[in-house]
């Protein structure tokens, strides 16, 4: 039995659905993050499959891959710098309760 | 052909991405969620080294389960009681996230198994084409054809616009 | 003659009207009024100038006798095609020459007059203003070289005409009065403009000269076209007379004058009795050479002008407003005129009453402005000495107002045809001229001249006469110099007037020409004239109850007098019930729900559609991600199946 690219795929497939459905329906902002870099990291996960599988000896996926975490992790830590500043200011992160900036 | 060993540890990797990422998304209480993030990113870093992508792996290792989900622990010891446990949630949410979630299942699901390239094995890496930590740093800090020395600037700009705009959002006024 | 007088003529009151208009208001009253007196006393010194030297100077008599017509000026001022240009100049001949003196003689007095009536009026200086635009504008009229230029110069007399009836714009009867003037001489306009292009289509040419001195070629350019049975020429000249009807206030077009006399007296007396209101007849006469070649036209002007002043002059009889009695009797004397120019084309197969009428009508004219702007003026000095306008208030005034009472009395002699006022030999005339086109005719407007004096001293012996009305207040006394002066003056041009060898200086074909009084016709209208005036004399002498017997007599008939004939009930009945009921509301209604409708019906759809896909803005992100990712799905699911 040989590991093919779709094996590696499907578990990758299944934290982006996991992700998804996670950030459709929390309603903690932390938890809406955690979703987002579920989602991230299986877009990650893919660059590199199909670097690895359709171009060997290439390292187009990879580095983009790297610069995706490095972006990700500036991401996450204003995201979080902002969840923080909102808790502050209404002590709640719930998003249903945060629909102030509609108007 | 695989060896056993690299067949069985595929095995344990994948079930645990699937259960792990599931989990994380269903668990109500949230400081779980973010364990279970955790280990689906440790998991992914597995995968890395499975595909020969071992700086990859270190960095996915360091960068995300070293700080992100730090970060993260911190922000929900901030924010809310630990052993806390969110509300259940409505069945209409959970309703519309099952649905777009596996409408897109079904739809990615079904492109690749159409797509017959994605059945091949992994091809073997001769010694040229192996990604050590040579060609990695001559290639994030060249300038020439495939190398990315400009991105690699621009990412750091980023970082340091990244860290003053944490520091300002987040400072007690 | 050097055209800076005639220039001079027409600049001063427009140079007035511009200084009063914007300068006015920083000005004080006196000198606003003396300014504009001043002024139109300088324009009545040119205009005598000019017309004396027309009228004295052997250079305006040609080898054959007749008068010269001259344009003095004449520039291009529009110019549309090779061929046909519209001109801005000044006419000079018999006719216009004589409303210079006229406009300028009564417009002056009115000037002057004014300064006393209008003492203290709010709106002082925009009053003289408005008189030098009116001024200005019936000046540029006569003097018009074109038949565009009259038009032009129509309009901006019709304008100060609305902006001098609403003179006393906070008051409501005189800004519908404004109103409905405007809008009643506005349909006839249309006439008037119709007719001009008409007439100018066929024969290239607004000139008056080319069209008069020569109207069998104005004929021969139709070349005979004919529309709707009648000849074009015939169409074109009853269209222009339709202005002239407007203007004049001939039947049916009437109902606009009488309810100018909202307007401050002296502007009545200035324009709606001496001035504007004849430019009609004006018009009619400028082409006369023409309407002589068309019988019809000529016979519509003679029957219109015999109904109206036959209708004018029978409610005339029971109006109890004296200034209506005088607008009714202005709309009875101008259909003299205008029965005059008509039935003069055809002189009856006498020669030597060829054009008899032409010159009666214009006598007329020149003595009827006199006359009817001393009954004016007499009536604004009763008013402002009773302030009322209801002979009712009035009633043996004689002895407190003695000039106002003799200067009266001359006014309604002369317009009741009792020689030697003025009015005796004008109406001769006309009398004359009717009964060679037709003896019934004649007949006819001998009863009209009989009831003109009947109503005449009905008013003077109600007025003057009659029982005394008793004023708590104050006694009645006679107006202040400025006012009386012009009352005497117009006397005594009354009483002269007559005198005038008229036939000398204005016939149809510029001919000098003697009148003979036609004694016959001349003693049966002064007969006539007394026993309408002893008639009067009997009724409303001394206060007896002879006019309510006739009164009850008479129901109907006084009903219908007294209701001027329901003219304007008519018109009412007309505009609001046919043209707005069955034309307008359908139109509204149209306009209202279906053109409105569709444009309502994309905005309430828009809006609408806006209110429903509001909700989907609901500031959730989790929901925008719901439904950017179905919509990302779908498109991929389709390019998918497309791929297959």
């Amino acid at each position: 039995m040989e590991l093919k690219a779709i094996f590696y795929l499907i578990p990758s497939l299944i934290m982006f659905c996991c992700g998804l459905y996670g950030f459709i329906t929390r309603k903690n902002m932390i938890a809406m993050l955690i979703s987002l870099e579920l989602m991230l990291n299986a877009v990650d996960m893919n660059f590199v499959i199909f670097n690895r599988f359709l171009f060997p000896g290439q390292m187009e996926g990879m580095m983009f891959t790297l610069f995706a975490i490095a972006i990700a992790a500036a991401e996450t830590a204003l995201a979080i710098a902002i969840i923080i500043n909102v808790f502050r200011w209404v002590k709640n992160i719930d998003v249903r309760e945060l629909n102030k900036m509609k108007f | 052909m695989e060896s056993v060993g690299s067949i069985i540890l595929y095995v344990v990797v994948a079930a645990a991405i699937i259960i792990f990422s599931v989990l994380a998304v269903t668990t109500r209480k949230i400081l779980r969620a973010a364990t279970y993030l955790l280990f689906t990113l440790f998991s992914t870093a597995v995968v890395y080294f499975m595909l020969d992508y071992q700086f990859l792996g270190a960095v996915q290792i360091a960068v995300y389960a070293g700080g992100i989900v730090v970060l993260f622990v911190f922000a929900i010891l901030l924010t809310s009681h630990p052993g806390h446990s969110s509300e259940r949630l409505a069945s209409s949410r959970v309703a519309l996230g099952l649905i777009a979630s596996l409408a897109m299942l079904a739809v990615a699901a079904y492109s690749l198994f159409t797509r017959c390239t994605l059945f091949n094995a992994a091809p073997e890496l001769t010694p040229e084409q192996a990604v050590d930590m040579n060609k990695i740093g001559t290639a994030i800090l060249g300038t020439g054809d495939g190398q990315y020395l400009l991105p690699f600037e621009a990412i750091s700009v980023l970082l340091l616009a990244c860290i003053i705009g944490g520091i300002v959002v987040a400072r007690k006024r | 003659m050097s055209p800076i007088i005639p220039l001079l003529i027409l600049a001063i009151p427009l140079t007035m009207f511009l200084f009063l208009g914007i300068a006015g208001c920083k000005l004080s009253h006196k000198t606003a009024g003396v300014l504009g007196t001043l002024g139109m006393g300088t324009t009545l010194v040119l205009a005598y100038l000019t017309a004396f030297t027309y009228f004295f100077d052997p250079q305006f008599i040609n080898e054959a006798g007749e008068r010269i017509q001259q344009v003095l000026f004449d520039q291009t001022w529009l110019h549309l095609y090779d061929n046909l240009s519209i001109n801005l100049g000044f006419l000079i001949d018999p006719i216009s020459a004589m409303m210079l003196v006229v406009i300028t003689t009564i417009s002056f007095m009115v000037h002057l007059y004014s300064l006393g009536y209008m003492h203290g009026e709010k709106g002082f200086q925009r009053y003289y203003a408005f008189l030098s635009l009116f001024s200005f504008s019936m000046l540029g009229l006569v003097v018009a070289t074109n038949i565009f230029q009259m038009y032009i110069f129509w309009e901006l007399v019709g304008a100060s005409s609305y902006l001098l009836i609403g003179f006393f714009y906070t008051k409501p009867s005189a800004v519908s009065a404004s109103k409905k003037a405007f809008i009643v001489t506005r349909f006839a306009d249309l006439g008037f403009l119709m007719g001009i292009l008409v007439l100018s289509y066929y024969t290239g040419t607004f000139d008056f000269i080319r069209m008069t001195s020569d109207p069998t070629w104005v004929l021969a350019s139709t070349g005979g076209a004919t529309f709707m049975g009648c000849s074009v020429l015939t169409w074109a000249l009853v269209l222009i007379f339709t202005g002239g009807m407007g203007k004049s206030a001939m039947m049916p077009l009437h109902i606009w004058l009488p309810d100018a006399m909202e307007g401050p007296t002296p502007v009545s007396a200035l324009i709606h009795a001496a001035t504007m209101v004849v430019a009609g007849v004006f018009l009619v006469a400028r082409m006369f050479p023409v309407y002589m070649m068309e019988e019809a036209a000529t016979t519509i002007v003679v029957v219109i002008g015999a109904l109206t002043a036959f209708y004018a002059a029978i409610v005339a009889c029971t109006q109890i407003d004296i200034k209506r009695v005088l607008a009714f009797s202005t709309i009875s004397q101008i259909a003299f005129m205008m029965v005059s120019l008509g039935v003069a084309s055809a002189g009856g197969g006498q020669v030597e009453h060829h054009g008899l009428g032409y010159m009666a009508s214009m006598f007329h004219l020149f003595t009827h402005a006199m006359f009817k702007a001393l009954l004016f003026l007499g009536a604004g000095a009763l008013i402002h000495a009773v302030h009322s306008n209801d002979y009712t208030a009035m009633g043996g005034l004689r002895k407190y107002m003695p000039i106002t009472h003799w200067t009266f009395l001359i006014g309604c002699l002369a317009i009741a045809g009792i020689p030697p006022f003025s009015g005796f030999f004008s109406k001769d005339e006309i009398l004359s001229a009717c009964y060679a086109w037709s003896p019934f005719v004649g007949v006819w407007m001998t009863m009209v001249a009989a009831l003109t004096a009947f109503y005449m001293f009905r008013l003077y012996f109600l007025v003057f006469h009659w029982e005394e009305h008793k004023c708590e207040h104050h006694t009645p006394h006679d107006a202040p110099i400025t006012m009386s002066l012009p009352l005497i003056f117009l006397a005594a041009v009354s009483i002269v007037a007559g005198f005038i060898p008229f036939g000398h200086f204005v016939t149809w074909n510029r001919e000098a020409y003697d009148i003979h009084l036609d004694w016959t016709i001349a003693g049966s209208s002064i007969l006539i004239a007394v026993l309408a005036i002893a008639f009067a004399w009997k009724m409303y002498y001394r206060k007896n109850d002879l006019p309510a017997k006739f009164r009850k007599a008479l129901p109907n008939l006084w009903d219908w007098c007294l209701h001027r004939f329901y003219w304007d009930e008519l018109y009412i009945f007309i505009t609001h019930k046919i043209i707005f009921g069955l034309v307008c509301r359908p139109l509204a209604w149209f306009d209202r729900h279906i053109i409105d409708g569709t444009m309502d019906a994309f905005a309430s759809i828009t809006n609408r559609a806006s209110d429903a896909i509001k909700p989907l803005q609901s500031g959730q992100v989790q929901m925008y991600v719901w439904v950017y990712v179905i919509g990302t799905l779908l498109l991929g699911a389709i390019t998918v199946i497309c791929l297959i």
